[in-house]
């Protein structure tokens, strides 16, 4: 059980919990890890998403319908724990940890087998008590670097991140888009001169070779709302159809190999 | 093991239904925090997606380096004598103070300014900084329209691109609205999301900013959000009470007993509280929307079922359910149908100096026809709100007693509203 990059690029696959169910949310991240996907990010549904598009906004409109909240998405990682190793990383925007209490979230979280957790709109100034709390349980504090980002916040941000930094690939919400910026590869490279965590670059990919674009300069590209859209299309056979989304996006790009085969190395 | 126990958790959560209406120290929902430029005691902060941090801190640093510039002060107020119609008068209402039977009541009258309402203040202010930091877009939000108009109204004057997202309920309330900031240039996007309300209209305008932020200020139009918005918006409405002070020393000889305003995010009460603070003997009096019931979802008396928390960059008191999702409002008032309210309210809240009450959506619609019938003047439902409150204070006070009521704004936009609620003649 922790952050572990093996392929270039390794995937981070985000899921907004309890859409269109739990259960079917505990099948699509099983499915997901056995079709490549190396951390699972679990989406915390919330009335308020600002930072993200229409698809993610949806989902959590049918996950709040069904009742799920921060609760019920730390069930469901202690679940989806019980048969997997992979990285379970919790995403949420603020409110719901604050209402929980942070030293009880870090509690909760550390119980259930996260790794650790990314807060959407708690910016590193703001981030003394929760570091410490989760610090406390061992879990991973992953924080957001976006593009506009001055050196000398990247550097906060840097020093804050434990387990991987989340680059944002552009100014925007989450949501598939059809090019990759280059914004992302300069944001990352600008990154590099302040921390050696693995960097995982997100926000808009959809596409395989926007995927495989992203192993050039970062170790792992989250994929969201093209899953949760996914998700969204096929009802009934979620799991199947992300396990074949997943594999055709990582499929055939010949950079990827299993790190421990030697092939790419870092 | 570890998912028993998290069931048993679940299992227990689901006892628990009452809302802690103060903070609950060292408990569940605090922070620990630091002191800070952008806190008012624990209250405030700054709780957004990394990609608006850089902008809030150029805002934050332009709003610093603004004022202390002279050139920008003299502007300021340039706009706000020759274009907004400042000073506001601070008008006596004699037959109102005789109907009610108790002290002489005055009315700050923000109806008057341009746009009509208290709104404009801020937008020229802010529209000044957008110009400093050579920024050519400007996206807003709006409940009640008339923040909407008065950024369209700046957007206008100083040749800026104006987006204003206004939830779809709302704009069917405030049609005339709609059409008015079309009017003046701007383009109006409808929200669909959520309640389709004032918070959903904030929603979107963030999204917006954080997709264009870049090229594009958010002119926020409340003490709401990150910092520095709360503190710059509130400086920008200080004038109000500036000007309320010196108009009643020079009226009465003396400080009013009591200053009553509406609080939606709470910008025109904060601007006529606010040189009064230092005054300990005034009393400030909130007025929140107490809707239709005490119900979470039929009001927005935040005061009454609020608990501590963060929404839309802000940490303060949020209508909001034992998840922390946050809960619908209701007001027959769009500009007060708000969840959460101004950080520095929770601390004078807190605080004990100021005091906050309700007044229900049946109780303004009554003020609302009192006003316009006594002294021939129609506030707007959001100022309704606090004159509902002056109607009950009022008997119980001296005849020697002072008070001051902002009138935020006028009516006329609500005209439809009341022609729907109101049986006359």
């Amino acid at each position: 059980m922790s952050l572990k990059f093996e392929n270039r690029p390794s995937l981070v696959a985000y899921l907004t919990c309890g859409d269109p169910d739990l259960r079917t949310t505990r099948e699509v991240a099983l499915a997901a890890i056995s079709a490549g996907a190396e951390i699972i990010e679990l989406g915390v549904p919330f009335s308020d998403p600002v930072a993200d598009g229409p698809v993610i906004q949806r989902a959590s409109e049918r996950a709040l319908k069904n009742g799920v909240c921060l609760d019920e998405v730390l069930g469901i990682a202690a679940e989806i724990r019980n048969e997997s190793t992979a990285g379970l990383i919790v995403f949420s925007y603020l409110n719901p940890i604050l209402r929980m209490g942070v030293e009880k979230f870090a509690a909760q979280a550390a119980d259930a087998g996260a790794d650790g957790a990314l807060v959407i709109d708690l910016p590193v100034e703001e981030a003394g008590e929760y570091r410490r709390h989760m610090r406390n349980r061992n879990l991973a504090t992953v924080f957001l670097a976006a593009p506009t980002s001055p050196d000398e916040r990247l550097k906060h941000i840097a020093e804050a991140s434990t387990g991987f930094v989340y680059a944002v690939s552009r100014t925007g919400v989450t949501g598939a888009r059809q090019e990759l910026p280059e914004d992302a590869e300069k944001l990352v490279h600008r990154l590099r001169r302040f921390t050696k965590l693995p960097i995982a670059v997100g926000f808009g990919i959809s596409a395989p070779e926007q995927f495989a674009a992203v192993g050039a300069f970062a170790e792992a590209a989250v994929v969201g709302s093209a899953i949760v859209r996914t998700i969204e299309t096929n009802p009934g056979t979620e799991a199947k159809a992300v396990a074949e989304f997943i594999k055709q996006l990582i499929g055939r790009h010949p950079l990827r190999r299993s790190a421990s085969q030697g092939v790419v190395g870092r | 093991m570890a998912t028993a126990s998290i069931t048993k958790k679940r299992a227990a959560k689901n006892t628990k239904v009452s809302h802690p209406s103060r903070p609950l120290k060292g408990g569940k929902a605090t922070l620990k925090l630091v002191p800070s430029p952008g806190r008012f005691g624990p209250w405030g902060g700054r709780y957004v997606p990394e990609t608006l941090m850089a902008a809030l801190e150029e805002l934050e640093r332009e709003y610093e380096r603004a004022k202390k510039d002279p050139r920008f002060k003299a502007r300021l107020s340039e706009l706000l004598k020759n274009f907004a119609g400042r000073p506001t008068p601070l008008f006596f209402a004699r037959r109102l103070s005789e109907k009610l039977g108790g002290p002489k009541i005055y009315l700050k009258r923000e109806d008057l300014l341009h746009t009509g309402a208290h709104k404009i203040n801020n937008c020229i202010g802010q529209a000044l900084l957008v110009e400093r930091m050579g920024k050519h877009r400007v996206v807003a939000e709006t409940g009640a329209g008339q923040h909407g108009v008065a950024t369209a109204t700046v957007c206008a004057l100083l040749g800026f691109e104006c987006v204003v997202y206004m939830g779809t309920e709302d704009m069917r309330r405030q049609e005339l609205n709609v059409f008015r900031m079309r009017l003046l240039g701007a383009e109006v996007r409808g929200v669909d999301s959520g309640s389709r309300t004032l918070k959903d209209a904030i929603n979107e305008a963030m999204r917006d900013w954080v997709t264009n932020v870049r090229t594009t200020h958010y002119l926020l139009g409340s003490v709401l959000g990150a910092h520095p918005y709360p503190t710059m918006v509130r400086d920008f409405h200080k004038v109000i009470g500036r000007e309320a002070r010196a108009q009643i020393l020079k009226a009465e000889g003396k400080l009013p007993t009591t200053v009553i305003a509406c609080v939606g995010g709470g910008s025109n009460a904060i601007g006529v509280f606010y040189e009064f603070i230092r005054d300990k003997k005034v009393k400030l009096v909130g007025v929140e929307a107490g809707g239709r019931s005490e119900k979470l979802g039929d009001h927005a008396a935040r005061f009454r079922g609020g608990s501590p928390g963060v929404l839309q960059g802000t940490y303060s008191y949020v209508l909001q359910d034992e998840a922390g999702q946050i809960a619908f409002t209701h007001s027959v008032s769009a500009g007060l149908d708000y969840p959460s309210i101004g950080p520095e309210h929770a601390w004078l809240a807190d605080s004990g100096r100021a005091e906050y009450v309700a007044a229900s959506d049946a109780e303004a619609l009554d003020a609302c026809k009192l006003l316009a019938q006594t002294e021939g003047i129609t506030p707007a439902l959001e100022s309704a709100h606090a004159v509902a409150e002056l109607i009950k204070r009022a008997p119980s006070m001296k005849k020697s007693e002072v008070v001051i009521v902002n009138i935020s704004g006028r009516g006329d936009k609500d005209i439809g509203i009341l022609r729907e609620n109101l049986k006359l003649g």
